[in-house]
């Protein structure tokens, strides 16, 4: 069959790049263009400050406990939700995305007044000696909240669509059912779950809503790096906020390209 | 959902359930997360906000600042949403229809600022229209303001909303193909007419979820607007920057109250998703909308 180039690819490419490029690309490239137009010294002096050392521990500490915890969890979600039956299933699967919905600031709230010492969940929590608001945990439960969709959502298509002959034969074999979970089934959502634990720790990095309300945002100790761009800002030190943001950007990018290379090498040996 | 059970429990061995107690124990701990990070902060905003009664409720929503911030929050929305429909239809069509060099790179472009920190999505405009930004010395000689105004809102929201109307529909226009386009145009319709009657209605379903989910972000988005809006009472303030305040200053019930409108229309979003998911199931696919959560 002789297929047809469909009408208006120059149409729809100068839309695109032109909205791209003015609203996107250039504003970007501010941060870029400041940050090189300041002195290398004093560059090096802001993002090496012990300030912003500790708020860039924090933030990439944080995004990768609450990715870690979502990934436990989030493939336990997905297979309680795609294998079990229990009251108001499908009204709990519907909230799952809750977070890619709510506002961050609304969530924050949120999360702040129901882990506070005398909120719903720290009032039990106190007693136990686990303060959670206002503490780097704080920035962690939020970070949860934030991520938690992200593989729930990859691996349950995947659940779903997974052969049950190839477990029907791993139990005719004479496998125990946590030997087939443990090397049928998880080698066969593990790229899937790694996709979105990926997904939720990009989102987390710079995630700054649903933050600022529960970390208590002290200098060196619960302070992420989006908040202190935010401070820099307003105390009009621009070049400042764009060193910051540059250097954040940049070990971002890098550390999810590793990731995601790391992940995409597993890809192939669950294939089969 | 089939479950294990119904999948044919007499073929079955015993080897494919995992034991009662195993299966409690599982649900019981799924059950616990989501009550712990998203049933529990959820039921937390409508308690702050009715805990003091339905008319310090009501008083608090119809606060004057509370209502420009509704406003302000609706006309951003209304000037956002129309400028990234056309650049997602745009961007969809480009994507989704043609292969040509740099597909990739423009695929990364577009999906650039879901990995970028709202913080720094709102500072880039800072530094472009700030007081000490590039044209910022040009705009005061004019005395245009778009930083702490309402421009500012707009590009911030924008930016950050830029990705969600292409990455609905460049999934779903890739999974559907374009053979009925083919066969419009080769009956003799013209472009513009092909597009109207036969690509439009193919993704309607997705155009329409897309919007609303461009347009609720746009009216929940907090992180960009707070570094461009200044804050100004009853002037720059959204909804959420007005949540900020409000909770800041320690009126709690106030905040709330205002947060649960933002609720509302986060559920009321969901709400629509679940439906569409259910009526787009046969032109559109559950595996589909998957893959598009999943990539947002």
């Amino acid at each position: 069959m002789a297929e047809r180039r469909l009408p208006g690819f120059g149409l729809s490419m100068g839309v695109t790049l032109t909205y791209l490029s003015l609203v996107i690309l250039l504003p970007l490239s501010m941060i870029a263009l400041r940050t090189f137009s300041a002195t290398w010294e004093s560059v090096a002096r802001v993002v090496t400050a012990p300030r912003t050392l500790a708020a860039f521990r924090l933030s990439f500490g944080a995004a990768l406990a609450a990715a870690c915890i979502n990934l436990v969890f989030g493939v336990l979600v997905a297979w309680v939700l795609e294998r079990y039956t229990f009251p108001f299933k499908r009204l709990v699967d519907g909230l799952v995305d809750l977070p890619f919905a709510l506002p961050t600031a609304v969530a924050g709230i949120a999360l702040a007044s129901v882990y506070a010492k005398e909120g719903w969940i720290g009032g039990w929590l106190a007693p136990l000696g686990i303060e959670v608001a206002y503490t780097p945990l704080g920035v962690v439960v939020a970070l949860v909240f934030v991520g938690l969709p992200f593989v729930v959502r990859t691996v349950q298509p995947v659940l779903r669509d997974l052969d049950p002959q190839i477990e029907e034969a791993a139990a005719s074999l004479g496998a125990s059912r946590g030997i087939t979970f443990i090397r049928v089934i998880l080698p066969g959502i593990l790229p899937a779950a790694l996709t979105g634990f990926v997904v939720a720790f990009a989102r987390g990095l710079g995630e700054y809503g649903s933050v600022i309300f529960i970390a208590g945002n002290m200098p060196s100790r619960s302070e992420i790096t989006p908040l202190l761009i935010m401070i820099q800002l307003e105390q009009y030190d621009y070049a400042g906020a764009a060193a910051i943001a540059f250097v954040f950007l940049l070990a971002s990018f890098a550390l999810l390209f590793g990731v995601n290379r790391l992940t995409l090498r597993r890809v192939p040996r669950a294939e089969g | 959902m089939a479950t294990t059970a119904a999948r044919g429990a007499a073929a079955r061995s015993v080897h494919l359930d995992e034991s009662r107690w195993a299966r409690w124990a599982l649900t019981g701990a799924a059950v616990a997360f989501l009550l712990a990070f998203l049933l529990v902060p959820l039921a937390a905003v409508f308690h702050g906000a009715l805990r003091e009664g339905l008319w310090v409720y009501l008083a608090a929503i119809r606060d004057p600042d509370a209502l420009a911030a509704v406003r302000l929050t609706l006309t951003v929305a209304v000037i956002v949403v129309p400028f990234n429909l056309v650049y997602g239809l745009a961007a969809a069509w480009a994507i989704a229809r043609y292969r040509f060099p740099g597909r990739n790179a423009l695929l990364t472009a577009i999906d650039m600022p879901f990995s970028v920190s709202p913080v720094i999505s709102g500072m880039v405009y800072v530094l472009l229209f700030g007081a000490q930004g590039l044209f910022g010395p040009w705009l005061v000689d004019r005395d245009i303001r778009i930083i702490f105004a309402l421009p500012g809102i707009v590009l911030a929201t924008m930016f950050v909303t830029a990705p969600i109307v292409a990455r609905e529909l460049i999934p779903l226009m890739e999974a559907q193909g374009s053979d009925e386009e083919q066969a419009a145009l080769t009956l003799g319709a013209g472009g513009f007419r092909t597009f109207l009657l036969v690509s439009l209605p193919k993704i309607r379903w997705g155009l329409a979820y897309g919007t609303i989910l461009c347009a609720a972000r746009a009216m929940g988005e907090f992180g960009a607007v707070s570094v461009v809006s200044g804050h100004i009472r009853g002037r720059t303030n959204t909804l959420p920057l007005h949540v900020e305040i409000l909770y800041n200053e320690y009126r709690f019930t106030a905040a709330f109250a205002a947060a649960s409108l933002l609720t509302l229309i986060a559920l009321l979003t969901l709400g629509v998703q679940a439906l569409l998911a259910r009526r787009g199931g046969r032109a559109d696919g559950h595996d589909a909308t998957s893959a598009r959560r999943a990539a947002a």
